[in-house]
């Protein structure tokens, strides 16, 4: 009886530190709410619909840094997710077990490497790159809306760049976790049946279709959010433009720049109107990319039933 | 047999291609880590560590109060949530079948997802605004935040690792539950907890945004949990996006003993994971 009731003690004890975890993140869509409730309100929808961002004359529309957002981190998806699942499959598949070890480690390595470094780097080493390769463009490339505008470094397409090269570890060890559950029979298989590699392996790609979108998306909701190494080479220009080489600004970076300097209640407001949205379009995304990675690895468990538990057989 | 032929070059392609993308992770990596030693190494001197920041013109000065400011962020970050993130990491896999730690799972995911600048704002409105001060312990709180889902996903996988006979046995001879996770299945985890943690905290000593209207910064020293503090990682944006060239060259220094920090702690990290991994599979 006694330690029945001292079990429920500690059931509880432990439960209202778990609990706060919760209340955290609670606390933080409601705080976001109520900063920018008075955004809300006086804009409605229009916010979002709006190009003009005019602090000065109180006039706020999130439209460029909401096309900002996603045209940096959809470009950085269509460089980064071949490169990741390339990785992907030589780690899983192709490479010697000796190399495997190593290659993981550093492609986590490029996860860990903070993001102002990232920054620091893309100043001073890839906006300077970036530019000699605008320059080089030919003339009549340079007539098309995707690359008009003079050839200024920062902009869209630095951002994409270093967006694409820090999401790359993590759609990569993700897909090579899903890879991983793909039953090997399935190889053996399609081996059987006189496949070549790029064939066995197209099927085993195939076979976690689902897991491999989740990771992507996975990758797409780190682009969203990424802040520091985009504020620091996509030109903080609020205007709406098809141009890669276009100096833009994202929802993230504008945060950054602008919120120590929002002196208006209504400025501030809609700062935190844009951080609102950012935070549910990052949930939605990373929910939907963790139930995707996570209906796949159960479908993967129940498939493999007769092997040892990966983590520890991994060892 | 054209068919053959043309499938196994598509296959080789394919093959070909994979391995090439793997130049794709390297070679940013290794041009990153490159430009940073090569460009920090020659401003990493005694004085980077031990000077104040000089004024605007004169060359030399050092990060001294900001290296102070960022272990004091991280070190108040961590007694925020170390304990937090290790108890609900327990309750999550003492109690795995429960709606409560499902839940609080699902909340550690998405607490992990959203964005640092958004955690910065949310933190600006609730340990800044109602004070009317930047803080140290803003920026300290901000971290925490940050850094309490890491960890208590990583307790939780750890935990589950134990083998379920070790708290069997413990049960068994009577112990309570308290009794079997703190002095049976807490121990045999901990070397793995601990790793977490100072994973932990070399991600969140990286962080920049959540800083940047929290802590804000200071030219000075400061101690003080109530005042504006400096940050290496916000002295070296705000050095790197400034015209002088003598800045330049601190933020590469600065951003050198940033790289090197997470570079230690990681190799450290798997060093200490592949021997318990080993310890396991025994």
């Amino acid at each position: 009886m006694t330690l029945r009731s001292r079990d429920l003690g500690f059931r509880a004890g432990t439960g209202v530190f778990a609990l706060a975890l919760l209340l955290i993140v609670c606390a933080i869509g409601f705080e976001l709410v109520r900063q920018s409730l008075d955004s809300i309100q006086r804009f409605g929808l229009a916010f979002w619909r709006t190009e003009l961002w005019d602090p000065v004359a109180g006039e706020f529309g999130a439209l460029p840094f909401i096309w900002g957002t996603l045209y940096s981190s959809v470009v950085a998806l269509m460089i980064a997710t071949p490169i990741a699942l390339g990785i992907a499959v030589f780690v899983s598949e192709l490479c010697p077990a000796a190399l495997r070890q190593p290659l993981v480690f550093l492609t986590e390595l490029l996860a860990a490497i903070p993001s102002i470094v990232y920054g620091l780097w893309g100043i001073f080493v890839l906006v300077p790159a970036i530019r000699s390769v605008e320059v080089a463009t030919p003339e009549a490339l340079r007539q098309l809306p995707l690359f008009s505008g003079p050839p200024l470094g920062v902009g869209m397409l630095s951002a994409a760049v270093i967006l694409a090269i820090m999401v790359i570890p993590f759609t990569s060890s993700v897909s090579r976790e899903v890879l991983k559950s793909v039953p090997a029979a399935q190889r053996e298989g399609a081996y059987a049946l006189g496949a070549t590699r790029f064939e066995a392996i197209r099927a085993a790609l195939y076979y976690a279709r689902t897991g491999i979108v989740g990771a992507v998306m996975l990758g797409f909701g780190r682009a969203l959010g990424e802040t520091m190494a985009v504020t620091m080479v996509i030109g903080n220009n609020p205007k709406v433009s098809m141009s890669l080489f276009a100096p833009q600004y994202t929802m993230a970076a504008v945060i950054a720049n602008e919120f120590t300097e929002a002196a208006d209640p209504l400025y501030l407001s809609a700062l935190v109107e844009i951080g609102l949205v950012l935070f549910i379009i990052t949930l939605l995304v990373n929910s939907l990319s963790r139930l995707l990675i996570w209906s796949m690895a159960r479908s993967g468990i129940a498939a493999m039933t007769a092997e040892p538990p990966a983590r520890v057989a991994a060892a | 047999m054209i068919g053959t032929a043309r499938r196994k070059l598509v296959s080789s392609l394919f093959v070909a291609f994979c391995a090439i993308s793997v130049l794709g992770a390297l070679v940013p990596l290794g041009f990153v880590l490159f430009f940073v030693v090569a460009q920090g190494i020659r401003s990493v001197t005694i004085d980077f560590f031990l000077q104040m920041p000089k004024p605007v013109g004169e060359p030399g000065g050092g990060m001294a109060n900001a290296i102070v400011g960022t272990l004091m962020l991280s070190g108040l970050a961590a007694v925020m949530a170390v304990p937090i993130g290790v108890i609900s990491g327990i309750y999550m896999s003492e109690y795995a079948g429960t709606r409560l730690a499902a839940l609080v799972r699902f909340a550690a995911d998405t607490l992990n997802g959203v964005p640092s600048i958004v955690i910065g704002v949310f933190a600006y409105g609730v340990a800044v605004l109602p004070f009317r001060q930047f803080s140290l312990l803003a920026g300290g709180f901000a971290l925490g935040v940050m850094m309490i889902p890491i960890i208590a996903r990583t307790t939780e996988e750890l935990l589950l690792l134990v083998p379920g006979a070790m708290r069997e046995g413990a049960l068994a001879l009577g112990a309570t539950r308290a009794r079997a996770v703190f002095s049976v299945v807490l121990p045999a985890a901990l070397p793995g907890i601990v790793t977490g943690i100072v994973l932990a905290l070399a991600r969140i000593a990286g962080e920049t945004a959540p800083l940047l209207f929290t802590s804000f910064n200071n030219r000075f020293f400061n101690t003080d949990p109530r005042q504006p503090t400096a940050a290496l990682t916000v002295q070296i944006y705000n050095y790197a996006i400034a015209p002088y060239d003598d800045w330049h060259r601190q933020a590469w220094a600065g951003a050198l003993v940033l790289v090197t920090i997470v570079l230690v702690c990681s190799l450290l990290a798997r060093l200490a994971t592949r021997r318990l991994e080993r310890m396991h599979a025994r």
